[in-house]
């Protein structure tokens, strides 16, 4: 009887942590989108930096991904850096890292 | 007596004939202007961000008359033009400075002159360009002609600390202004005849962050706006020695500013009579400042944040376009009554505005729609739509003879 919630919570658990498949390709495509052009407005359409610093995995990698996720969340007080939580899901926002930190979303 | 002809035409026939005889043979030329012998004061840039190349325009029939490819990262690119029109000169976010010929559509140069940087700016004389640098911090100065490297101006506003630079114009006299994002400052440079600065003065606190610049069309008045408070920073150029004075200390008026989803830009002048048009950072508000007294006599509230505030040539519209999420829309302002007289939907992701210098039409770039449209500034017909992949800026030759552009 007791082992019900306990599944339950172990699958909610294994499905948090495949939110990649949760994401339509179409998602994928807008938030590639998105990183690239409004993102690379002020962090370069290439992600090597501008008036934010650079987004590029030689960077990136040294960044633990709950801060990468809470910038890009919750923006960053103080500098132009704003809050994404209103237009992307923690899901979204943990999906943009992976790729950042994997250098996947970068135009060949 | 007889006249006597030109010893050396503008367009050289002959030339063109090879060309032409080339094209047929399907050597060379994706397109080739000079084998017609033309003017370029109805051409254009359009820049194609994702691709690294530029489409050039011509506003006599509305079309993209070709693309030069090779420029590297054009987030953020701009463009000055030389004196005759012919050349453009556009600034990379890679530090790329490309000088492109508009007649046979072709690169004539390109440099990689620092890491990152945001704009440039061509002297008064036409002799000089300069680009304003992020990385590294600073101001180089290049000879039109050929691009060779004239002077360098780090912007050292410490021991060892150089400033991002944003908000480079050129002013009367063959200066530069510009102005310091990390520090709060704003310099201007006297340059010499060899394009070399033979002074430079600096103006400290002049407020946190400041964002962009811009210069009146008489080239008197440099405004840099803040992104670190509210208000802006004056200069008269005129009078140096009166310094900077701070204007519209308070616009938000203690409201909370709202995220800034886009970096509203200070370009051109938006001008009706005596008053001016600039963004209001962080607020969808446009204000209005009186410059004879450079007090704020009103506000407009608006769609969104905006990004460009822009006058029609006469001043009678403003056309402003919106920060992300309200990118999809474009309002105009009647200026005589303060009014928004028009809301249009020209589709995702509208980066730029640019006016015919006469003002019938406005060139529009829909990145996420990958079009570019010009309307009718007085139906708001849309009288061209134009396919270009990515569009971001719009630069027509008349800027060759705008201070400040």
């Amino acid at each position: 009887m007791k082992s019900a919630p306990i599944l339950l919570a172990s699958l909610l658990l294994a499905l948090s942590s495949l939110p990649a498949q949760a994401l339509s390709p179409q998602r994928r495509a807008e938030l590639k989108n998105l990183v690239l052009e409004d993102c690379g407005a002020c962090h370069g359409s290439r992600l090597k930096g501008g008036l934010g610093p650079s987004l590029l995995p030689e960077r990136l990698g040294r960044l633990p991904d709950a801060l990468l996720e809470q910038t890009i969340l919750e923006g960053r007080p103080g500098t132009p850096m704003p809050p994404w939580k209103a237009y992307l899901t923690p899901e979204e926002a943990r999906w943009i890292v992976r790729q950042l930190k994997q250098g996947s979303l970068l135009p060949h | 007596m007889p006249r006597q002809p030109h010893r050396t035409p503008p367009c050289r026939t002959g030339h063109a004939r090879l060309k032409r005889a080339l094209l047929l043979l399907g050597l060379a030329f994706p397109f080739a202007l000079s084998a017609d012998c033309r003017g370029t004061g109805d051409l254009g840039v359009v820049i194609e961000r994702m691709d690294g190349a530029v489409g050039i325009i011509e506003t006599t029939h509305d079309r993209l008359l070709g693309e030069v490819q090779g420029l590297g990262d054009l987030s953020h690119a701009s463009t000055v033009f030389s004196h005759d029109e012919r050349y453009a000169f556009v600034f990379g976010r890679d530090g790329g400075l490309t000088k492109i010929d508009l007649l046979e559509g072709r690169i004539v140069r390109r440099i990689l002159q620092a890491g990152n940087s945001i704009g440039g700016a061509i002297t008064q004389d036409g002799r000089f360009v300069a680009v304003s640098n992020y990385r590294p911090g600073g101001v180089r100065i290049f000879r039109s002609d050929t691009l060779e490297p004239v002077a360098d101006i780090p912007a050292e506003y410490a021991p060892g600390k150089r400033s991002r630079v944003v908000g480079l114009v050129d002013a009367p006299g063959n200066r530069l202004v510009f102005s310091l994002w990390d520090a709060g400052e704003i310099w201007v440079a006297q340059l010499g005849p060899d394009g070399r600065p033979v002074r430079l003065r600096k103006f400290r606190g002049i407020g946190r962050q400041p964002y962009d610049g811009l210069i009146t069309p008489d080239g008197r008045y440099y405004l840099a706006g803040l992104f670190g408070e509210d208000g802006m920073a004056l200069l008269d150029l005129w009078n140096l020695d009166a310094g900077v004075r701070r204007i519209l200390p308070h616009y938000g008026r203690g409201e909370r500013r709202l995220p800034v989803y886009k970096m509203p830009h200070l370009e051109g002048w938006a001008i009706a009579g005596r008053e001016a048009w600039v963004p209001a950072v962080g607020h969808h508000a446009v204000l209005v400042v009186d410059t004879l007294t450079w007090k704020e006599v009103a506000r407009i509230p608006v769609h969104g944040q905006p990004v460009f505030v822009m006058a029609r040539p006469d001043g009678r519209q403003v056309w402003v376009n919106f920060a992300f999420p309200d990118n999809d829309t474009i309002q105009v302002i009647d200026t005589p009554t303060r009014r928004i007289v028009k809301t249009l939907r020209p589709g995702k992701a509208v980066l730029h505005m640019e006016f015919e210098p006469r003002g019938e039409e406005v060139w529009v770039s829909v990145r996420d729609r990958n079009r570019v449209l010009v309307y009718d500034t007085r139906t708001f017909r849309v009288r061209a739509n134009i396919p270009i992949r990515h569009p971001s800026g719009i630069f027509l030759t008349a800027r060759a003879h705008r201070t400040g552009l």
